[in-house]
């Protein structure tokens, strides 16, 4: 791992401390009694703040967990050069893009 | 000669350290599919609530349940690295990482005893 993607996987795991810490304390609140749509929705859409809190945790997630699966591969896996930077630009990609449509879905009206 | 030993592996640190990698692994195979549940909601709230629905079934509790300690646990024992390369070395760590598994052991049976 160079020097670059060291210091993004530390930086993105500082900023996401809080935004699990929040998020477990959403997941307890929430699931009290059961799941449903309308109430997951009545919280996040239209609002600004869900929207920052989850756009910037699914890009910090798939920053961290891009550089982590990279990291496994070359360590586990042997993988090197091209391949190893297509893995992990790939996972990221398909991570940050899946979350930020998944933000969309629970934010838009 | 075979120079390689695998001693280590019995270091309290060291399984912390496998710990750390094998959630952070499973949270990473997760991820993609929290976010396809819930970019359900993109066709309204039916597709989600029916998705919802299934993860009543007691072996989807359990399933979150073991989310909620991996995440816990991942979040933890990344604190404890953070710690660890920032600031000057301490003793206890072993005992850090093993009141970091029993925290999000805690955190994952609090959640069980809540959801269901």
């Amino acid at each position: 791992m160079n020097v670059r993607l060291y210091l993004l996987q530390r930086l993105t795991a500082a900023i996401m401390v809080p935004l699990v810490l929040a998020h477990l304390a959403v997941i307890y609140y929430a699931t009290r009694g059961g799941l449903t749509a309308a109430e997951i929705l009545a919280r996040t859409r239209g609002s600004i703040g869900w929207g920052a809190f989850y756009g910037l945790f699914v890009l910090a997630a798939a920053i961290h967990g891009a550089i982590g699966v990279r990291t496994i591969a070359s360590e586990w896996a042997g993988l090197r050069g091209g391949k190893l930077d297509l893995l992990m630009w790939g996972f990221g990609l398909t991570l940050a893009t899946l979350g930020l449509r998944a933000v969309a879905a629970v934010l838009l009206p | 000669m075979k120079s390689h030993t695998t001693a280590h592996r019995k270091s309290g640190l060291w399984i912390a350290a496998m710990v750390h990698r094998l959630s952070g692994l499973a949270l990473a195979c997760f991820l993609p599919l929290h976010f396809l549940a819930l970019g359900l909601a993109i066709n309204g709230e039916a597709p989600l609530d029916r998705f919802l629905e299934w993860t009543a079934n007691p072996l989807v509790k359990l399933a979150e349940t073991i989310l909620v300690f991996l995440l816990t646990v991942h979040l933890l024992g990344g604190v404890r690295v953070l710690l660890i390369e920032t600031l000057p070395w301490r003793e206890g760590h072993k005992q850090l990482a093993t009141a970091a598994v029993a925290a999000a052991a805690l955190a994952a049976i609090a959640f069980l005893v809540r959801a269901a």
